[in-house]
């Protein structure tokens, strides 16, 4: 176990030599994750840790893939999705084109969710779906639509439970243990690396989903990633967080009207 | 249970429970009316998607504010905190509640131990872990790391429990300070800080 002065200097150090600030993050979870991969990868003490992180580019991408948690699901909590495609998809239809961005995709299967929605409402053609993360690893996942098969049972009754009508089997092709999920769902997909700490807006997006991210950053790192939120919100546009996620107190919240009780809010101005 | 000391300088009473849990709660709850000076969180086992009938179910059996859980909520004294299904809870060093959405620990999530080792970090000498009835293991590292930190450790005698596994594999394991039946339980509680 390391102590909290060894975090900080974890954090000061991975600045310094790597330029990733993780200084925003929620302590708690970050010092179980470090600690997790100082067990994991079986350190004696916190100097052998250090200059591994300091001097191999190599093991400092793995200690990023590690410390973020990229647990994710289809259709998690179906009810989020059910108001997407009753509520949010019936006014956006009504654009030319869509634009949405998912900060924080993981590996993609809510963006194959969406993808999924996006279809049966007959908008697919007309959206382009941006998927971020700052963990390479998962984005290769997420790229390639391929998902484990044990997983689609749960899957199959989160989407019923959102309101799907289809067999949701028509979606993948499984194989040797994997559902791969087909291109016509992919092909409005565009992936990359962006960090919620230090890049800006790249795109002016109709639909922002950051879910279940911001519980991993402290009060002012969750309000940088609002304000880009915010700023790359067009007009009457759509910002959805994750269950337990609120942008009440924060600066950008007189500028919102909140749906329903899901976590939707969409901007007034 | 012979220290019989009376708790003083409490900020957190954390109670984990699993099947059979909330009967005993349903029996405490009730007989408590302030919290003088410590919150009380609570961290069940419980399926996901029914977590505002937990809430409603608790309000409705004590006087003590219950207060939702939501992302960085601050955990002040006086005040019951429920953790919301399917998330962690942990506890940040300036009295916030944080979430983690992490893989399952034994099996759950919310894990009582994931959640009691963040609360010992925290709250050290200033934590009173309250362990209940379930069915598996969860619960006993947490208990360990508690009582490594100078708090105080109280687990429900197995014979009152209505799965007696988890408190009783917490009493193999960690000697924790107090073990209660239900009625104890509750008097325990109201002497807390008094
Ligand atoms: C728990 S997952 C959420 C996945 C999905 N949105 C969901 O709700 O199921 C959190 C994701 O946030 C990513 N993340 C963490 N810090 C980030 C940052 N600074 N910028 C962008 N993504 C980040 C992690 O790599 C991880 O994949």
């Amino acid at each position: 176990m390391i102590d909290d002065r060894e975090l900080e200097v974890l954090i000061n150090e991975v600045y310094e030599y790597h330029g990733f600030d993780f200084g925003g993050y929620s302590r708690a979870s970050l010092k179980r994750r470090v600690d997790r991969l100082y067990q994991l990868d079986g350190f004696s003490n916190f100097s052998e840790m250090l200059s591994k992180v300091r001097s191999e580019p190599g093991y400092f991408k793995r200690m990023v893939e590690e410390i973020t948690v990229n647990v994710t699901e289809m259709f998690r909590d179906p009810l989020f999705y059910k108001v997407l495609r009753e509520e949010v998809l019936p006014i956006l239809g009504t654009k030319p084109f869509i634009r949405f961005w998912h900060a924080g995709c993981s590996s993609g299967e809510e963006v194959y969710s969406m993808a999924i929605l996006l279809k049966e409402a007959n908008l697919l053609h007309k959206s382009l779906l941006y998927a971020t993360d700052i963990n390479p690893i998962v984005l290769d996942t997420a790229k390639k639509g391929i998902f484990p098969l044990q997983m689609m049972k749960q899957y199959s009754e989160n989407y019923m439970t959102s309101g799907g009508k289809k067999d949701f089997s028509h979606y993948y092709t499984a194989n040797y243990g994997f559902a791969k999920f087909g291109e016509d769902l992919s092909e409005k997909m565009v992936f990359s690396e962006h960090n919620l700490v230090s890049d800006g807006s790249f795109n002016e997006f109709d639909l922002i989903l950051c879910r279940n991210v911001l519980i991993y950053f402290d009060k002012d790192l969750q309000e940088r990633a609002l304000c880009l939120f915010d700023e790359s919100l067009a007009k009457l546009g759509y910002l959805a967080l994750g269950t337990k996620e609120t942008i009440k107190f924060s600066p950008i919240q007189n500028r919102f009207r909140q749906l329903n009780r899901e976590k939707i809010w969409r901007k007034t101005e | 249970m012979e220290k019989n000391r009376i708790i003083s300088g409490c900020k957190l009473l954390i109670i984990g429970g699993s099947a059979g849990s909330l009967e005993v709660l349903m029996k405490i709850l009730p007989g408590l009316n302030t919290l003088p000076s410590f919150a009380i969180v609570l961290v069940l086992h419980r399926k996901s998607t029914e977590d505002t009938t937990l809430e409603e179910l608790i309000a409705i059996k004590t006087n003590i504010p219950v207060r939702e859980v939501e992302d960085k909520t601050p955990l002040l004294p006086g005040y019951l905190y429920v953790a919301p299904s399917d998330y962690h809870l942990l506890f940040e060093k300036n009295d916030v509640l944080s979430l983690d959405i992490s893989e399952k620990v034994n099996y759950s999530r919310p894990s009582i131990d994931v959640s009691f080792e963040s609360a010992a970090e925290i709250y050290g000498k200033s934590l009173v872990g309250l362990l209940l009835s379930g069915a598996n293991a969860d619960g006993t590292e947490g208990l360990l790391a508690i009582k490594k930190a100078g708090g105080t450790t109280v687990v429900q005698n197995p014979e009152s429990a209505q799965m007696p596994t988890m408190p009783q594999n917490a009493i193999t394991y960690t000697a924790p300070d107090y073990i209660l039946d239900i009625e104890h339980i509750l008097k325990f509680i109201t002497l807390i800080n008094s």
